[in-house]
């Protein structure tokens, strides 16, 4: 079934103009509409916490707050961190659209396997990838020490941006990868069988059809990763690229003045609400809707002589941001153990990790679902700003929505202070977007006249979301919940101040072992982090949901 | 969707699993130090004294930060820091109950807050670590204005963003007066030096001779040590011109105001002063004990004294001069 041609429909994209759902709509606001209104509300009002906080601080700050704040070099440091978001956004791009498209779309050998395994550089935390890049192909890593024998005394310098873009992308693509994938999984395989059909070329038909289909994923991958990039902390402290966070945790690090690091800290929500915009812009008003044959799995190409490179470039990415980082942490492990290292046991931090990552993604993906909904179906001024607020946690240090979140908790909710669910709360801040994001690129693709058939077939709007839309946004929620999942597994600054008092997780072990230099000690919750998030990540792509 | 069904389900019930029942109130200590390095301390406390004690471990500053926000409804009675700022960036902000004398006069006068808000439990000395490769002791200046020589160009790392360096900084400004101070940024800044996050990666960089010398803390050599081996090719130097080059400083704690658990918590700073904490300290995390009368392992060279120059190094309005005087020399963004 092809979308109606009444409708200005183009028909070698399936592109037709943006139509208002039918879904809660009616006339006058019903007690259906406030259904979604209300709990969308309330998410977006629980993500201006941060924001109210650093309002609060800022205010509170003394005369020179604002010369601190506009000193002419932050602007400098601005344009660097400028500079890396979109760098690492288009590096990713790079990367994970043929990684996408290669593990959905192709005969690609154990396509599933390379599947799981690029998804899973998004659990290394950024310090620690850093470390290990910088251990490995540092100016005198491990790299330059087997070269040593050649005569090669030195590599050259990876520090500074080139270092910190590489990290970075290695560390972020899945975001791109993801996100494009559910886009992929998602398409209607009737639009290229028509393209093929009235005789374009494989070619030409991934341009003009595949690829249109893949570009609202691509560009809400791309903004979570320039995001990311642009809050990150730990991989550019150790690349030594003087990025704006690094002017906000010199702040907070000297504890002088904290009104002046929340001052900086709006700067970068300003940032980033300019970048949201653009992402908005380079989204076209057209939709981009699948007919709704979503049973149908999507053709799969045969590679033919392209299927050696292929699997080549699927292995170079997975060797590089994953396979090098690992067998370094093993060559830690290794090291350790023959020093008579006590490694210590990791099963109830690594049960509280999963616990607390797989509680994240299911509570995050449902206050994704008003948001998206509302912000792809009742496309308005309230539903734009309530989507653009939710991308604001996403895009600060993890330490500024901690402190934000510990000012209110302990004033003025301290029985819900350092408990489970304020830590959920702190993810849902934190990684928000990451959900919507995905939820959005699949609702994109439901024509409202599947929406619009169930209705007049007599059912009621819930009974059609739940029968008709939830199937075909299935991709996204799991995507969204996998990427929530993943970063949540890493999440450190949260979880070290709002967890409740002795609960740790892999990630507090790695950190405090790394802190306290005890590299042995780092290594098996780091290997831990990685093998036992490959657990859920693998169930979710064999059993084709993701 | 049943694998939504099984993660609701797990969602909904990890809370109720999370809250058991709790019986006494126990001491609640939030550290800036490595649980690795001092839990152990910790756990003998409790052995001894029957006293639980719960711990939040994160970096100094976070955990200052989080006190500061938390002000008196600060769940913690405890906060131990790893570095005099944080220490006193919780008492300008009066959130420190003061210390009974007893505790405060075990310690030398340098080694405590003057107002007797925090007391010092473990020394660390600033030191420069080399590459034992490409350098010998005898190589090093006295004093670490010698650094400032062009001929240390591009031989230098260090962590301008580390609080002990910022702490060393400020001992400068106090020592030798701000212009001089200024003079050895300039110098060294003059000289290339590499720029490190941390005390760590400066001593696995010296140690791969990706720079020869560092300026760092000297107790995290000795886990490097502990990990690979004697044949790590890196060692610290003690500067002996007493400068500032060779500060003592404390990691410290004090008894927080709002504390409903004083009494249990001077408890726990008494057994930190005692012979047994002062000790483990000096054995098992290669720091200098802060009472007479404690042996040093014999990795530990002795220190002249004890005592460090008389100034305050928590002083937070020093420490706001000191991040200026990094900007304004191009040493911090």
């Amino acid at each position: 079934m092809l979308p109606p041609v009444t409708e200005k429909t183009d028909l070698r994209t399936g592109r037709s103009p943006v139509r208002k759902s039918v879904f809660f709509t009616s006339s006058k606001p019903s007690l259906r509409s406030l259904l979604l209104w209300l709990p969308a509300a309330l998410v977006a009002a629980s993500l201006l916490v941060p924001v109210v906080y650093l309002v609060i601080r800022a205010a509170s700050g003394s005369q020179g707050l604002w010369e601190t704040v506009f000193r002419p070099q932050n602007a400098a440091v601005l344009g660097n961190s400028l500079a890396l978001a979109i760098g690492v956004a288009f590096c990713s791009a790079l990367l994970a659209t043929p990684l996408a498209w290669l593990t959905v779309r192709t005969d690609l050998p154990l396509r599933r396997f390379w599947a799981v395994l690029t998804a899973l550089p998004l659990v290394i935390p950024s310090y620690i990838g850093a470390y290990l890049m910088v251990s490995t192909i540092g100016p005198r890593g491990l790299l330059q020490g087997w070269l040593e024998p050649l005569g090669v005394e030195r590599l050259p310098s990876i520090y500074g941006f080139p270092g910190a873009l590489t990290v970075l992308t290695l560390l972020s693509y899945p975001y791109t990868l993801l996100s494009v994938r559910a886009s992929l999984l998602g398409m209607d395989p009737a639009l290229e069988e028509a393209s093929r059909s009235l005789g374009r070329t494989a070619w030409d038909t991934f341009w003009k059809v595949t690829f249109p289909q893949m570009r609202p994923g691509l560009a809400a991958g791309s903004l979570l990763v320039a995001l990311y990039a642009l809050r990150d902390f730990g991989a550019v402290a150790i690349m030594r690229y003087d990025s704006f966070t690094r002017v906000i945790y010199i702040q907070y690090q000297s504890l002088i003045d904290r009104s002046a690091a929340a001052g900086l800290a709006l700067v970068l929500v300003a940032v980033t609400i300019g970048m949201i915009w653009i992402e908005q812009r380079t989204q076209q008003a057209h939709r981009l809707y699948s007919s709704g044959s979503f049973k149908r799995p999507p053709a799969i190409l045969p590679l033919g002589r392209w299927k050696l490179p292929a699997v080549l470039f699927c292995g170079f990415v997975v060797l590089v941001s994953l396979v090098i980082p690992a067998a370094n942490l093993g060559f830690w492990l290794v090291r350790g153990f023959a020093a008579g290292e006590q490694l210590g046991r990791h099963w109830g931090a690594t049960f509280n990790s999963l616990a607390v990552s797989a509680a994240a993604a299911v509570v995050i993906v449902a206050a994704a679902l008003p948001v998206s909904v509302l912000s792809v179906r009742r496309p308005g001024r309230l539903a734009g700003l309530l989507d653009r607020v939710s991308y604001i946690g996403f895009a600060l240090p993890g330490v500024v929505i901690a402190l934000a979140l510990v000012f209110f908790g302990a004033n003025y909710a301290p029985w819900l202070y350092q408990t489970i669910p304020m830590l959920i709360f702190a993810y849902l801040v934190l990684f928000l977007p990451q959900a919507t994001g995905a939820v959005q690129t699949s609702l994109k693709q439901v024509h409202p006249n599947l929406e619009e058939a169930g209705r007049s077939l007599g059912r009621s709007p819930l009974t059609v979301f739940r029968r008709v839309i939830l199937p075909i946004v299935r991709p996204g929620l799991l995507s969204g919940a996998a990427l929530v999942f993943l970063t949540a597994m890493k999440e450190l600054p949260a979880t070290l101040i709002l967890s409740p008092i002795g609960f740790g997780t892999l990630a507090t072990s790695v950190w405090g072992a790394v802190n306290a230099v005890f590299f042995a000690r780092a290594a098996v919750p780091a290997l831990l982090l990685i093998v036992v998030s490959s657990v859920p990540m693998g169930i979710l792509i064999l059993r084709r949901d993701l | 969707m049943k694998i939504f069904r099984y993660l609701f389900l797990f969602a909904v019930l990890l809370p109720l699993a999370a809250c058991s029942p709790q019986e006494e109130t126990p001491l609640v200590l939030y550290s800036g130090r490595s649980e690795s390095l001092v839990a152990p301390i910790i756990e003998q406390f409790t052995t001894e004294t029957g006293i639980e004690v719960e711990v939040r471990y994160g970096g100094t500053a976070e955990m200052a930060a989080t006190i500061l926000e938390e002000g008196a409804n600060s769940p913690a009675d405890l906060f131990w820091a790893q570095d005099p700022g944080g220490l006193g960036a919780v008492a300008a902000a009066g959130l420190f109950a003061e210390l009974p004398d007893d505790l405060l006069d075990r310690v030398p006068p340098g080694f405590r807050s003057p107002e007797g808000t925090w007391v010092g439990i473990s020394g660390r000395s600033r030191v420069v670590v080399y590459n034992t490769d490409m350098l010998s002791a005898d190589d090093l200046p006295d004093d670490i204005m010698g650094f400032t020589d062009p001929a240390w160009s591009g031989r230098i790392g260090w962590a301008p963003t580390n609080g002990s360096l910022q702490v060393m900084v400020t001992a400068m400004r106090q020592i030798w007066g701000e212009d001089e101070a200024r003079a050895w940024l300039e110098g060294i800044i003059a000289n290339n030096p590499v720029v490190y996050e941390n005390n760590t990666s400066i001593v696995a960089a010296v140690a791969a001779g990706e720079v020869e010398v560092g300026f760092v803390n000297h107790y995290y050599l000795y886990r490097f040590l502990a990990e690979e081996g004697e044949s790590f090719s890196a060692r610290n130097a003690f500067l002996d011109s007493g400068g500032p080059g060779s500060l003592v400083m404390v990691a410290g704690a004090g008894v927080l105001a709002s504390s409903d658990n004083e009494e249990y918590a001077q408890a726990f700073l008494d057994f930190l002063l005692g012979t047994t904490a002062q000790a483990y300290f000096a054995e098992e995390t290669f720091e200098y004990p802060v009472i007479a009368g404690v042996a040093l392992p014999s990795e530990l060279p002795v220190l002249e004294s004890l005592t460090s120059p008389a100034i305050n190094l928590a002083d937070l309005e020093d420490l706001a001069g000191t991040v200026e005087l990094l900007q304004s020399t191009g040493a911090l963004p």
